[in-house]
């Protein structure tokens, strides 16, 4: 089935052809009045215009977020986590209109956000609505009449960028948690991919009260820093590369609050020999696990990008994989048939071409693909690139740097020992995998493996209940599961003294 | 230290780009993002916005502004030789050619040993 384009006769959404910065409850022009253009990368042509913001602007979010949050910090967990639910249940209800926008915007079929994308976005707000009813304080008894009491707190306004690859889900990564512990949010989409999130808060919008939620969209360095340097946001909450990760650090020691960063990764997929001791279901899982690096054409934090497969299988696993890799469906992002779309801007694609360039260079083998596709029926100027296997050595720059596209580097491990060592050989620690049928081998692996999350016979899961974050230089904190809470909260102490007689200092 | 960092050039193209944003933002500086998204891409910023660390790395200059990568990433780049591009495209990071509808792209080859 193909849905039909946004727009277009029996489609699912049509698009306003301006978007305005979603501010106090309300969509607010920019105050300097200017627009930028959207294109969708499956056409590559321009769809709507959105609010070219600048610091003006994110005052005015701070304006309404700062005069809805203490009243929002003091509403009852209980209503708090009813809104949250009434979120998600519209969410649902609208989950097709959302999930064309999201392939639309972003490029990634339209399978991925039907099936993964929006379900989890839903779902991330539901779970959060779940915590924040069973959050609770300590106390302790220090004495016969001291009480430490430790309550939690809301932060107050929070700051928060959103990459572009799940430009929903990562900003429903952010904004539940925030919102269940009592924040008002002032948030900035990224420029490649604001369109979804206003569609987004238009639904939304009556349902939370007005400054809770703002979001104002712009350029990086026109928008996202007077956010991240404003001595008015309590904490910054950033999705994307080293460089901007340590500015948005530098940012935040002016005004002395806490960050968390998610930066990425080179993330290992590690392939041992028992895995096709027979021809099996886990067979085929594990050559699934290894295809995996073509999900949302690459453009995934945890891409396992580097397959390293132990040598006495080499040749017959990458045979197998390679086989598989070939049948990847690759199409209009709209067909529920298309397994991998188009990557998500011009910029994007040029990225990962010169990184096919300097792979060749550097001597590495193009076992399939290598090529940007140009497909028919007006997805001629979208963004394509063929799944990519690359055969090499872990020293070369594509083992080395994220390319974010669907690009794997493959290279063969000599014993367990070395295959720990060349997981760990990389600046990053975000994902791993670990495929094997000796649960020994699997334990030892994910224990030494230094990254934030092993997946172990599995990959590319992101449920909230598990915990996301880096080791290295893959970022500060952790996303998704409860203790995601801490990270938007003070604790107060309240130490009370129940004795009522002096104590006798002076 | 014995060996010079491989050198860091500039297509004509990026060069123009270089001048135009000097134009509007005054002296400029360049650091190598790694990591996800808009990672392994180079970023331009007013000069001295970013705060650069004892562990950077200048790999030269382009168009009159330094050009940096972290010392870790160098370490794992150092064989190659960098050329400073511009492609059209849409934003990344903080860097300050988004809103030009283009973005400055990095070509590498492998040094001659």
């Amino acid at each position: 089935m193909r849905y039909a384009r946004p727009n277009t006769p029996g489609a699912k959404i049509s698009y306003e052809s301006r978007y305005d910065n979603f501010i106090g409850g309300e969509f607010v022009a920019p105050v300097k009045g200017r627009y930028f253009e959207n294109p969708s990368p499956v056409t590559g042509q321009t769809f709507c215009e959105v609010a070219r913001s600048d610091e003006a602007d994110i005052e005015l979010a701070l304006n309404a977020a700062h005069g809805a949050k203490d009243r929002w910090g003091k509403t009852p967990a209980a209503e708090r986590a009813r809104l949250l639910n009434k979120v998600a249940d519209v969410m649902e209800a609208h989950l097709e209109e959302l999930a064309v926008s999201e392939t639309w915007d972003n490029g990634k079929p339209i399978r991925e956000t039907l099936a993964a994308d929006l379900p989890l976005a839903i779902d991330h707000f539901r779970y959060f609505a779940g915590c924040i009813r069973a959050e609770e304080g300590t106390l302790a008894e220090l004495d016969e009449h001291t009480v430490s009491y430790h309550l939690k707190e809301p932060l107050g306004v929070v700051g928060q960028i959103i990459p572009w690859n799940f430009p929903l889900l990562m900003a429903a990564w952010k904004l539940a948690p925030a919102l269940a512990a009592g924040n008002c949010v002032v948030l900035k989409p990224a420029e490649q991919t604001p369109a979804t999130i206003l569609l987004w808060a238009k639904l939304i919008g009556s349902i939370l009260p007005p400054g809770v939620v703002n979001i104002v969209n712009g350029f990086g360095f026109e928008a996202g820093k007077p956010l991240a340097q404003s001595p008015r946001v309590a904490k910054v909450a950033f999705t994307g590369e080293t460089t901007t990760g340590r500015l948005i650090m530098q940012y935040a020691s002016e005004n002395i609050i806490p960050v968390t960063l998610e930066l990425g990764g080179k993330s290992p997929n590690l392939f041992f020999a028992d895995i096709l001791d027979h021809d099996d279901d886990f067979r085929q899982k594990a050559l699934e696990g290894f295809a995996m690096f073509a999900l949302n054409q690459g453009e995934v934090c945890t891409c396992p990008s580097r397959a390293l497969v132990d040598k006495k299988i080499y040749g017959s696993f990458l045979e197998l994989a390679t086989e598989r890799t070939r049948r990847i469906v690759q199409g209009d992002p709209l067909d529920t048939g298309t397994m991998i779309g188009a990557q998500a801007s011009n910029d994007q694609l040029e990225k990962i071409l010169s990184y096919i360039d300097i792979g060749k260079k550097e001597g590495a083998r193009v076992r399939t693909g290598g090529e940007r596709v140009r497909l028919g029926d007006g997805l001629e100027n979208g963004y394509y690139v063929a799944p990519t296997i690359f055969e090499g050595h872990n020293k070369m720059r594509i083992f080395q740097e994220e390319i974010f596209g669907p690009v794997v580097s493959v290279a063969s491990f000599d014993g367990f020992d070395d295959a720990i060592a060349q997981a760990n050989d990389t600046l990053y620690g975000l994902g791993a995998g670990v495929w094997t049928r000796d649960v020994h081998t699997a334990f030892r692996a994910g224990r030494n493996i230094a990254a934030g999350r092993v997946w172990t016979n599995c990959y590319h899961l992101y449920p909230a209940h598990a915990a996301f974050g880096g080791y290295k230089q893959s970022g500060i904190g952790r996303e998704t599961h409860r203790m995601m809470l801490n990270h938007y909260q003070q604790t107060k102490n309240l130490l009370v003294s129940y004795d009522p007689k002096p104590m006798g200092f002076f | 230290m014995t060996e010079s960092p491989p050198a860091i050039s500039a297509t004509p193209a990026a060069l123009a780009l270089i001048a135009a944003l000097e134009q509007q933002h005054g002296p400029l500086m360049f650091h190598q993002s790694g990591g996800c998204c808009d990672g392994s891409a180079p970023m331009c910023y007013p000069a001295g916005e970013f705060k650069i660390g004892a562990r950077d790395v200048l790999l030269g200059q382009v168009g009159g502004a330094p050009f940096y990568i972290g010392g870790d990433q160098y370490e794992r780049w150092r064989h190659t030789r960098l050329t400073l591009d511009v492609v059209r495209g849409r934003g990344s990071g903080f860097s300050l050619e988004a809103p030009e509808g283009v973005r400055f792209l990095i070509r590498s080859d492998v040094c001659a040993v």
